[in-house]
């Protein structure tokens, strides 16, 4: 039973990581164009490209 | 809004300063025809070709363009044009409409987040005392999991529990009754219970029902946000294109590109041709013809000279018109229409809708049978505690989660079918109300129409001659020119341009050649006296030939008569009313099967007409695309334009929908009904399981594995139910 005194804090903490990284990822804006997003996954140009989007 | 735009608002001088001390302004535009990743790339790219754009990002879903620019280099109206070269009309949205709706649904999605990741947490922990009970489990562990429980549920509770409170507190502050009552209360007393409880060391502990009543409550309430955010957000780029840009002439005749809202009475506009006229005014320079059907339902196109009024939403045709605007005139058609709309728009706002008329219901019978509870237990000699634990369960059993789910998850199942089909619903009680109509009134011109004329018997034609007046009509922007060019492409594939024509505004076309001179226009103009008159007519001449008779009718949509049929075996009455002439209006009736209809009416007469028929107990479907259309559109009991209509028609609208067939309307209905269906099939789930539990509830045997058990699976079945109804092909 002396697992659980590390192993529940262990759940929390990986659950919180989860419900952090959704917090983080709606704060910068990854969920506010989900239609684009798959398209622009199928972008040729690399990113750093002069002629690409900059976001 | 960034302190950049606020600043440049406030100080309009800031736009003088150089570039180095003004920061990047950022705008919004509404961009229409963007449906794929190339023209994500193109819309993005053009923008950032234009010199002083820093950034462009452009959404897919919201049809949106954002882009950060420098002020003192460049404006909206370079972005516009830039977008206008590579295809995509584009418009300005108001920087205060943009972000408020935004806003309010990543609220509720962080509280569906955070109330997720504690259900879960709980839930696990939950499970593993439930299993142990009488069994093994050591009673200090067990005891121990309950206050890790209660860690999680109280800032949970206090967190995304917000909205709910919020509301509720609100409703009692006006003396009122919601949903939000009984869920705060049933959410407040089963946590503090609860937390009562585990210092008690007592095994009836709520927190995982009263934070996974907050998760489903919050999915649903989080769904009914998003669909309105949509619906409005949709609403709001189709009204800023239709606003659009209008070429403001200054007196010394620079032109200048301004918002159409920006236009005051005096002010003189250039409207080119294939432009929509951006106010209501009169011509003050120029002639031609222009193509009125939006607004009085008649296809034939006016001419117009200096003097003649001119109403916003017509289409310019021949020849580019200078404008004096006289649109804040009282008496102008656009605000005659408007003042009709007010009117009639004040009995559609009395409409309540079904989950409010539900809470109604539901809130007072949750507070009494959790009242009747307590004070039962009390009665029957329990003590206080175990009275409220009981009394607790039954306002958790009976908390509207499926009920708050049920209608949220059935109006967006059937909103993305729809928009799958073509159709926008503007209104998402228009879902609703669409379900109740049993009568469909279609407008004529435009709507049961195409709104083009079509050339009749074009087979008989000689090819010879078919080719030569379709080589001239390519010269001219007038729709039996171009129906005639259509027709021609059709039969002989590609069709002559022919050089140097002239065009005199409401009569013809002429060309003059080295040998003799052809004509193209309306019997005067090619010297034709006997006429008979019956159909709309265009002549074509050559010389001193024989002159020869082009016939046009404006055609019905292709599936006009299915859908009028369709209608029809769904039980539904379907009436025409038009603002075109009787003969008319009685032909178009016949073709697609309409016994009902009147013609020559006025809009006052349409509402007439629709006041009539709610005053008989029937409920009505307007279906029309027409500035004439829109107070009775507003006036209906549910509404639908079609995508070419009149911008005040479309923001009457409850649904618009897109292409060339008439089927939306069929599709619209059949989905509408199918979605209450399937509301009270949720409600009758909830009632099903409501009957079975709150007697055990009740009678004390309601246990807190039997309360997450319950509430767990009526939502998910209530939200898998709804589902179906997103299913099906794409159209």
């Amino acid at each position: 039973m002396t697992a659980l005194a590390w192993l529940v804090p262990a759940a929390l903490f990986l659950g919180a990581l989860g419900l952090g990284a959704f917090l983080w990822a709606l704060r910068s804006g990854q969920f506010e164009d989900l239609d684009g997003a798959a398209y622009r996954a199928l972008e040729d140009l690399p990113p750093d490209d002069d002629e690409a989007p900059k976001k | 809004m960034t302190e950049a735009q606020t600043a440049q608002l406030k100080d309009p001088e800031s736009r003088a300063q150089p570039a180095q001390h003004v920061e990047p302004s950022t705008m919004t535009l509404a961009v229409e025809d963007m449906h794929c990743g190339g023209c994500l790339r193109s819309v993005e790219r053009a923008a950032l070709r234009v010199p002083g754009v820093a950034t462009a990002r452009a959404s897919l879903a919201a049809k949106r363009l954002m882009a950060t620019y420098d002020p003192a280099t460049t404006c909206e109206a370079d972005v516009i044009a830039a977008l206008d070269r590579v295809g995509f009309e584009a418009a300005p949205l108001e920087a205060s409409k943009q972000d408020r709706g935004d806003q309010r649904q990543k609220y509720l999605l962080r509280r569906v987040a955070v109330a997720g990741f504690a259900a879960m947490n709980i839930m696990l922990i939950s499970i593993a005392v439930w299993s142990g009970e009488g069994g093994d489990m050591d009673p200090a562990l067990a005891q121990m999991f309950r206050w890790l429980s209660a860690l999680i549920a109280l800032p949970t509770v206090i967190y995304a529990g917000e909205p709910f409170f919020v509301s509720a507190y609100a409703a009692l502050k006006g003396r009122r009754l919601n949903m939000d009552v009984p869920i705060s209360l049933a959410i407040i007393l089963a946590t503090g219970m609860s937390v009562y409880q585990t210092m008690q060391a007592s095994e009836q502990v709520y927190f995982d029902a009263a934070v996974t009543l907050l998760f489903f409550l919050l999915i649903g309430r989080y769904l009914d946000e998003a669909l309105r955010v949509r619906a409005r957000g949709e609403a709001q780029n189709l009204l800023s294109l239709q606003n659009g840009i209008v070429t403001l002439l200054s007196e010394s005749g620079s032109q200048t590109k301004v918002p159409a809202s920006a236009l005051h009475p005096g002010d003189r506009i250039l409207v080119a041709v294939g432009e929509r006229v951006g106010a209501d005014g009169i011509v003050a320079h120029g002639s031609g013809e222009v193509d009125q059907s939006l607004i009085t339902g008649e296809t034939m196109p006016v001419a117009v000279t200096g003097g003649a009024a001119v109403y916003a939403g017509t289409l310019n045709l021949t020849r580019s018109l200078e404008i004096e605007v006289t649109a804040a005139d009282d008496a102008t058609l656009l605000a005659e229409i408007s003042r009709l709309m007010m009117a009639a728009e004040q009995g559609k706002a009395r409409y309540r809708v079904l989950a409010d008329r539900a809470a109604q219901i539901y809130a007072p019978a949750v507070h009494g049978l959790g009242l009747a509870t307590l004070i039962g237990w009390l009665a029957f000699g329990a003590s206080w505690e175990t009275a409220l634990t009981y009394a607790i369960a039954v306002l958790i059993i009976t908390c509207p989660c499926a009920l708050a789910l049920a209608v949220p998850v059935v109006q967006i199942a059937a909103a993305s079918r729809l928009f799958k089909r073509g159709v926008m619903v503007k209104v998402p009680d228009g879902l609703e109300r669409i379900a109740e109509v049993d009568t469909v009134v279609f407008d004529k011109t435009g709507t049961l129409t195409l709104g083009a004329p079509q050339l009749l018997e074009g087979e008989a034609v000689p090819a010879d001659t078919l080719a030569a007046a379709a080589a001239i009509a390519s010269a001219s922007r007038h729709p039996f020119s171009r129906a005639l060019v259509a027709a021609a492409e059709a039969r002989l594939g590609s069709v002559e341009v022919a050089r140097d024509v002239e065009e005199t505004p409401g009569q013809g076309l002429l060309v003059q050649t080295a040998q003799d001179e052809e004509r193209l226009g309306s019997a005067a103009w090619c010297g034709v006296t006997d006429v008979s008159g019956q159909t709309a007519e265009v002549w074509y001449r050559r010389g001193d030939d024989e002159p020869f008779c082009f016939r046009f009718a404006d055609q019905l949509r292709a599936d006009a008569g299915d859908t009028v049929a369709a209608l029809k075996a769904r039980g539904l009455a379907v009436a025409l009313l038009s603002g075109d002439r009787e003969a008319v209006v009685t032909r178009t009736a016949q073709d697609a099967g309409i016994d009902d209809f009147v013609g020559e009416l006025k809009p006052a007469g349409k509402i007439a007409w629709l006041e009539d028929r709610a005053n008989e107990g029937h409920k009505v479907l307007m279906v029309g695309d027409g500035l004439n259309d829109a107070p009775a559109l507003a006036a209906a009991h549910a509404s639908m334009s079609p995508a070419t209509a009149a911008d005040i028609s479309q923001r009457a609208a409850d649904f618009i929908f897109q292409g060339r067939a008439l089927s939306p309307v069929v599709e619209a209905v059949n989905t509408g009904s199918r979605a209450r269906a399937m509301a009270f099939q949720n409600f009758g789930v909830a009632l099903v399981y409501n009957a079975i539990c709150v007697p055990l509830a009740m009678a004390g045997f309601v246990t807190p594995l039997i309360a997450a058990i319950v509430m767990s699976s009526s939502s998910i079945l209530v939200t898998l139910n709804a589902i179906r109804l997103a299913g099906g092909p794409r159209s």
